[in-house]
């Protein structure tokens, strides 16, 4: 099994994330995360999904991805070809005994506190897939309320002859 | 001009000379506009069979039949031919209609959302939100179902737009589409490569699939083989590529086809497959075709290449094209020990049945019929046994084969053989059915008599579902279940009820002079062959 990351540019249009959603679940492709969002011309948007499988399935998520009309382009890379990120927000429960602490994980991770009330902070975190989830592993010793997290965004790395 | 008007006169600049359909509330302004059209409207009895009706006329004419229907139900309804023609690769437009745009997504009476239910079986799907955008959707639709890999698409038009004023109506004269630019051309150099590999092969083979039909590519697939003395067998959706009784045609491949078709395939040492997806019915293991040879696979759909076995070549583009681009390159090929071979096996492996005298049997039936068949006849075989039958027995010249493959749809041949008729009326048309198949077209009868789209029907009756009692009688030790037609209607006496002819073939007896009399003049008529009940394909 081998990670991919497919950045998918596609029409702006209703029912295209159905579409494309559909195609996954009917052909027993997975889907490990999925990400969407207009780019700077509102007409096309870019849907980054995570997949995983053998070569050949692989190759026919990116062949399957390329029939569908509404798809402008699709990019396949493997992980160490782009810059991937994501963002989390997670809300916890802290106490006096354990605040200290809380914020030292955040100072080392760079985590933000973004909100917070007497038994509730709320910490947000734009890094790596890997460190977001290292971010939830060290927090499970502590009290865990909600977690919403995007989904990778990813672009493939600079380099001089960028098609831009 | 409101939108019913505008896309009447979509339909006639694509030369749309039928519609198959069923009307209701919501796609009455389109049925309200036709009236004013030279194109035919033809009521079938249920919907779904308007979208098998549709897809006879688009494989006899190359151009996307039309079927149109109500919202609801109507649409629903047409799915299960939308979907035929989709695992076919059959170019079909679908109408149609939707309640008031406004109430879309409140559950009003009818409503059903279509191009959602519809998504997985068509090649591209429209829900019309203004009347000014009916001239290029219908463009643009046509464009896609008849271009590169073809199919179906659906244009969904609320009731709204179809009775919207509109203002101009300009036909546009291209499609702009950037995401659609489907390859039609081969690359050069894995068209040399082939050659190459073609110069160095001892056992060539050429499958064809449906893609050579769909490409309209048969006489390039034949002047090659010819040519360069080369062997072809063909899929199920591929029968008629050649004509079934050319020396160098092998055969039907796969579970259902000839085992002398089969041993070739395994045994050349370089397999050209083309405009075929190496499904499971074709070739149950996709690694023997792979394994010791060099595979090279055309088709025009990249998805499909590498799908189900990696070829050593894989060449993406139009049969048509791609054959002509080989027809240009010289190269000399001798496998004549190859070609002895297998007259060899044809001769060895041909299938050895022991008919019961007391019955038709509907092999020796089928090729007798299809011996007296006009040349440029049309057979169009149902699903089941009577498949099976049609493709190792029929006989084809220089007419067409027409079945559903992919999707094995019963009840598929009597109105697809509408369809083939009303498209080309001086053609012979003969829908070849059992009697499981045959019930569930059988309210068809009466859009032929209406319509006066005379279609010969074969009725191969023994009384059970025969494919699945075969299934049982191996897997499940002949415990059958729900397989059994008792109940079903006197075929004379339905015949009679709807005006049409009725003759009845025991057994082989008088089997030539029944044919005889079954082709004598273009008049529907419907023949019951009573064939054993417990005979195995």
């Amino acid at each position: 099994m081998k990670t991919r990351i497919y950045s998918v540019l596609v029409e702006n249009r209703s029912g295209v994330l159905c579409k494309v959603a559909g195609l996954f679940s009917r052909r027993c492709f997975n889907i490990d995360s999925l990400a969407v969002g207009e780019t700077d011309d509102p007409a096309t948007s870019r849907m980054t999904i995570v997949s995983s499988g053998d070569e050949r399935t692989i190759e026919q998520i990116e062949k399957q991805l390329n029939k569908k009309l509404d798809v402008i382009k699709v990019n396949t890379y493997a992980e160490r070809q782009c810059i991937a990120r994501e963002l989390m927000l997670v809300k916890i429960k802290y106490n006096k005994n354990n605040r200290r602490e809380i914020m030292e994980l955040c100072e080392i991770m760079k985590v933000d506190i973004v909100d917070m009330s007497r038994h509730f902070m709320m910490l947000q975190i734009c890094d790596t897939p890997d460190r977001v989830r290292l971010l939830i592993d060290m927090l499970r010793t502590v009290s865990i309320v909600e977690v919403a997290r995007t989904g990778t965004l990813a672009l493939a790395k600079c380099s001089e002859n960028d098609e831009g | 001009m409101i939108g019913a008007d505008a896309i009447i006169k979509c339909l006639e600049a694509e030369g749309v000379t039928t519609v198959f359909g069923y009307p209701g509330v919501a796609i009455c302004p389109f049925y309200n506009s036709i009236l004013e059209s030279d194109i035919r409207t033809v009521l079938v009895r249920t919907e779904q069979n308007a979208a098998h009706a549709a897809s006879g006329v688009s494989r006899m004419t190359g151009r996307p039949g039309v079927c149109a229907v109500t919202s609801g139900p109507g649409a629903t309804n047409v799915i299960t031919g939308i979907a035929t023609a989709f695992a076919d690769s059959i170019p079909l437009i679908c109408i149609t209609g939707q309640v008031n745009s406004e109430l879309l997504g409140s559950d009003v009476f009818q409503e059903a959302d279509i191009t959602g239910a519809v998504e997985s079986f068509v090649k591209y799907s429209y829900l019309v939100r203004r009347a000014e955008d009916i001239p290029r959707i219908f463009k643009e639709a046509f464009h896609i179902a008849n271009t590169g890999r073809k199919g179906p698409v659906l244009i969904d038009v609320p009731i709204d737009v179809q009775n919207a004023p509109l203002s101009r109506f300009k036909y546009p004269e291209e499609v702009n589409l950037r995401t659609y630019k489907p390859t039609v051309k081969g690359h050069a150099v894995q068209i040399k490569k082939v050659i190459k590999e073609l110069e160095k092969a001892e056992r060539p083979l050429i499958c064809a699939g449906g893609g050579v039909l769909l490409s309209d590519a048969q006489d390039e697939l034949r002047s090659f083989s010819e040519k360069h003395g080369i062997p072809v067998v063909s899929t199920m959706m591929g029968k008629g590529v050649m004509p079934t009784e050319h020396p160098l045609y092998y055969g039907m491949v796969g579970n259902n086809g000839m085992a002398y078709a089969n041993r070739a395939m395994n045994e050349c040492d370089l397999l050209i497959m083309v405009g075929a997806r190496v499904a499971d019915r074709a070739v149950n293991q996709p690694d023997l075709i792979t394994r010791d040879k060099v595979l090279v696979h055309i088709d025009v759909d990249p998805a499909e290449i590498g799908k189900n076995a990696g070829p050593t070549i894989p060449l993406v583009g139009d049969a048509k094209h791609i054959f002509n681009d080989f027809d240009r390159e010289e190269y000399t090929c001798n496998c004549a020990a190859w070609i002895e071979a297998l007259n060899g096996y044809r001769a060895e492996m041909a299938k050895k049945r022991e008919p019961d005298p007391a019955y038709v049997d509907p092999a020796e039936f089928i090729s007798r019929l299809t011996d007296r068949m006009q040349e440029n006849a049309v057979y169009v075989a149902d699903v089941g046994q009577n498949q099976i039958w049609s493709c190792g027995y029929a006989k084809v010249r220089k007419g067409r084969f027409l079945t559903s493959g992919g999707m094995g749809t019963m009840g598929y041949s009597i109105p697809a053989a509408m369809g083939a008729k009303a498209a080309m009326p001086d053609r012979q048309v003969v829908a070849v059915c059992g009697d499981g198949s045959f019930q569930m077209s059988m309210m068809e009868l009466a859009t032929m008599c209406q319509h006066d789209i005379p279609v010969k029907i074969v009725v191969l009756k023994n009384n059970y579902l025969g494919m699945v009692r075969q299934y049982q009688h191996f897997t499940y030790r002949d415990n059958y279940s729900v397989v059994d037609l008792s109940g079903s209607p006197d075929l004379e006496k339905l015949s009679a009820a709807y005006g049409i002819p009725f003759l009845r073939l025991e057994n082989m007896e008088k089997c030539d002079e029944t044919i005889e009399a079954f082709l004598r003049d273009d008049a529907s008529v419907l023949l019951e062959c009573l064939i054993d009940p417990m005979d195995l394909v």
